[in-house]
């Protein structure tokens, strides 16, 4: 059996040259719907993974009980205070605590070659910042000084947005701050915000309390107690999560709507794909209803026709889901877009991030349409009477 | 009339035995009779020629002898096989051990080389490589086309490609040829060349050759001629080789 396969589907095989342009359809049809499936998912995890690898296990944030996000909370000096002297709480080399109440707002910043505004994030933070999150460094320029209208940009937002360069003046509250350095946070979603120093901005937005505190634990395990120990303390309501879990929780619904997107685009186009494939292996079939009927004349069974018209399907849906794949590897990965958050209704900048288990997802769905699309040829090729399909001569 | 033909059985030297047999196709709610309750019998060894009209069921009977087709009724004996009672797969197994074709137009897989379309039928053995090698070497030199071996069809002149043909016919080592229009794409000389090819295999050695020609020259390489017309055996006419 496994003879006749080998037999009638290396003859399908080498007869593709002659058949080239309806073989082509297949190929270029499913490169078509792995590429632009593979790079909108390579979208949605970027943006997954940009999210998700914000924080550490042994950070804890704080906001006000019930706040969905930092933009809703609020957290008065008072309390700030009794959280960082709460019990898990990691100190400094100088013994006070590792703990950094941060105002959050949104100003107006521009994309490269648009007018549009776009909600950046700025963080009202300290210079201990760079202790407290230690992925966080400057890679140009210098740290705001404390008191003094100046702003660090990440990275990300520095790539994304226009007029963000050292020396360039940002719009902040009253006026515009220059900007005096360039930090980057490893790729995560600090990366997309201004950093500028917190009295300056209490001043310049006359608010007085804070949107979250984040606190460096003693360790992973100390979350339990620093988180008993606030949530038990009847004078404060505050919420607190580990860092890494309150930002994930940002990205889920727009992760989902871009994944949901990605997978929606490849079901549409992979039914047009399918339609094609189907197209092209009943003209495959049909231009070979001699040779596959000779064969079954010559005693080779149905099975090995139909796996063979199956396994050509699957060779030239393979081929083009290794081109799809790869124009989408190419093309996309580490690609760097920003885009609406509106979890928090802020721009997060991020890159496409094709991984290899979404090649083998675009390798499955080529699979499942080469499959599909070449069954129902290869059932008719093995159905057809041997001796009607013989004087199809 | 040939006796031995119309029913009176001789068993022992019977290859191909139909009794009753019956062939019909629907065609919308008609159904059309091909064959009607034919009886026949063909020696081991002979060569029959078929003619008739078209749309006499000459096609139909040769499809029937070799398997390719099975009958609306009545029994088809090849050998100790009944065919009529074979499922399509065991009457693809048994085509592939039992008969060999051949074909107006050749049929030869134009991706393959002359020596690879005659190893095909060698593929449902279960010989290995090098023996597959030496049985395709043999049955082109019977056809004596040993030196056009790497060729593709296309490469092959019509005469050249129908003997390839037959050599794939043979490579098994069936008992029975079935051989419809062997001569219908070649000129005069090229089909004497194919008809005496064929006398040789049946005269030395030994295959029975069931052969559907519209041919009258064709016909005279036979033995053996009958006619059908309108689904019935009108008329036997003995030619000796």
């Amino acid at each position: 059996m496994i003879q006749q396969i080998y037999a009638v589907t290396a003859m399908n095989l080498r007869s593709i040259p002659s058949r080239l342009g309806t073989s082509a359809v297949i190929v270029i049809g499913i490169a078509g719907v792995v590429g632009v499936m593979v790079a909108l998912l390579a979208m949605g995890a970027g943006f997954q993974a940009t999210l998700a690898s914000t924080g550490e296990d042994d950070r804890a944030i704080v906001m006000r009980s019930g706040s969905l996000d930092e933009l809703s909370s609020v957290v008065i000096r008072e309390h700030a205070a009794i959280l960082a002297e709460a019990p898990g709480v990691a100190s400094n080399s100088a013994g006070e605590p590792l703990a950094i109440g941060e105002l959050f707002m949104l100003t107006n910043v521009a994309k490269h070659d648009a007018v549009e505004p776009n909600n950046v994030v700025v963080r009202g933070t300290t210079p201990q910042v760079l202790n407290l999150r230690h992925e966080a460094r400057l890679v140009e320029g210098r740290m705001f000084q404390p008191g003094v209208r100046e702003v660090v940009v990440g990275i990300g937002a520095q790539r994304q947005f226009s007029g963000l360069q050292i020396g360039d003046l940002v719009e902040v509250r009253e006026g515009a701050w220059p900007i005096v350095g360039v930090f980057e946070t490893g790729g995560d979603v600090h990366e997309s915000e201004i950093w500028v120093d917190r009295e300056a901005l209490v001043t310049a937005s006359r608010r007085s309390a804070w949107n979250s505190v984040t606190v460096q634990l003693e360790d992973a395990a100390s979350f339990t107690t620093f988180k008993d120990a606030i949530t038990s303390d009847p004078r404060l309501k505050l919420q607190v999560q580990r860092e890494p879990d309150y930002y994930a929780s940002r990205s889920e619904a727009m992760g989902q709507m871009i994944t949901g997107l990605g997978y929606t685009v490849a079901v549409i186009m992979g039914i047009g794909a399918l339609f094609g494939a189907l197209n092209t292996m009943y003209a495959a079939v049909a231009t070979r209803t001699v040779e596959i009927a000779t064969l079954r004349a010559l005693g080779f069974g149905s099975v090995p026709v139909v796996i063979s018209v199956l396994l050509e399907a699957l060779v030239l849906a393979l081929l083009g889901a290794l081109i799809g794949g790869a124009l989408a590897y190419l093309f996309f990965n580490g690609y760097s877009v920003s885009t609406l958050n509106f979890q928090t209704f802020s721009q997060v900048a991020f890159a496409f991030r094709v991984s290899g288990a979404l090649l083998v997802q675009g390798m499955i769905v080529a699979c499942l349409i080469g499959l599909v699309g070449g069954l129902f040829p290869a059932v008719r090729a093995a159905r057809m009477p041997v001796a009607d399909a013989l004087r199809a001569s | 009339m040939n006796k031995e033909r119309f029913g009176e059985i001789d068993v022992a030297e019977t290859l191909v035995r139909l009794e009753g047999v019956a062939k019909s196709y629907r065609r919308g709610n008609q159904d059309i009779a091909v064959l009607d309750a034919l009886n026949l019998n063909i020696e081991r060894g002979d060569f029959l020629a078929l003619m008739g009209p078209s749309g006499s069921g000459k096609s139909t009977l040769l499809n029937l002898v070799g398997g390719l087709d099975k009958p609306t009724r009545g029994s088809i004996t090849v050998g100790d096989a009944r065919l009529d009672q074979m499922s399509g797969g065991q009457l693809a197994r048994w085509r592939a051990h039992h008969v060999g074709f051949v074909f107006q137009f050749y049929n030869l897989l134009g991706v393959l080389s002359a020596e690879k379309n005659v190893e095909v039928p060698l593929l449902l053995t279960k010989l290995s490589k090098a023996q597959r090698r030496k049985h395709v070497a043999t049955a082109l030199d019977v056809v004596g086309l040993a030196d056009r071996a790497r060729h593709k069809p296309s490469e092959l002149s019509g005469g050249q490609a129908q003997r390839v043909a037959i050599a794939r016919a043979l490579v098994g080592d069936p008992d029975l040829l079935v051989c419809d229009e062997p001569t219908g794409d070649l000129d005069r000389s090229t089909a004497d060349e194919i008809l005496n090819l064929l006398q040789v295999l049946n005269r030395d050695h030994g295959k029975t050759i069931v052969m559907v020609t519209h041919d009258p020259k064709a016909a005279e390489a036979a033995r053996q001629t009958l006619h059908l017309d309108k689904g019935k055996l009108v008329e036997a006419q003995g030619v000796a080789a």
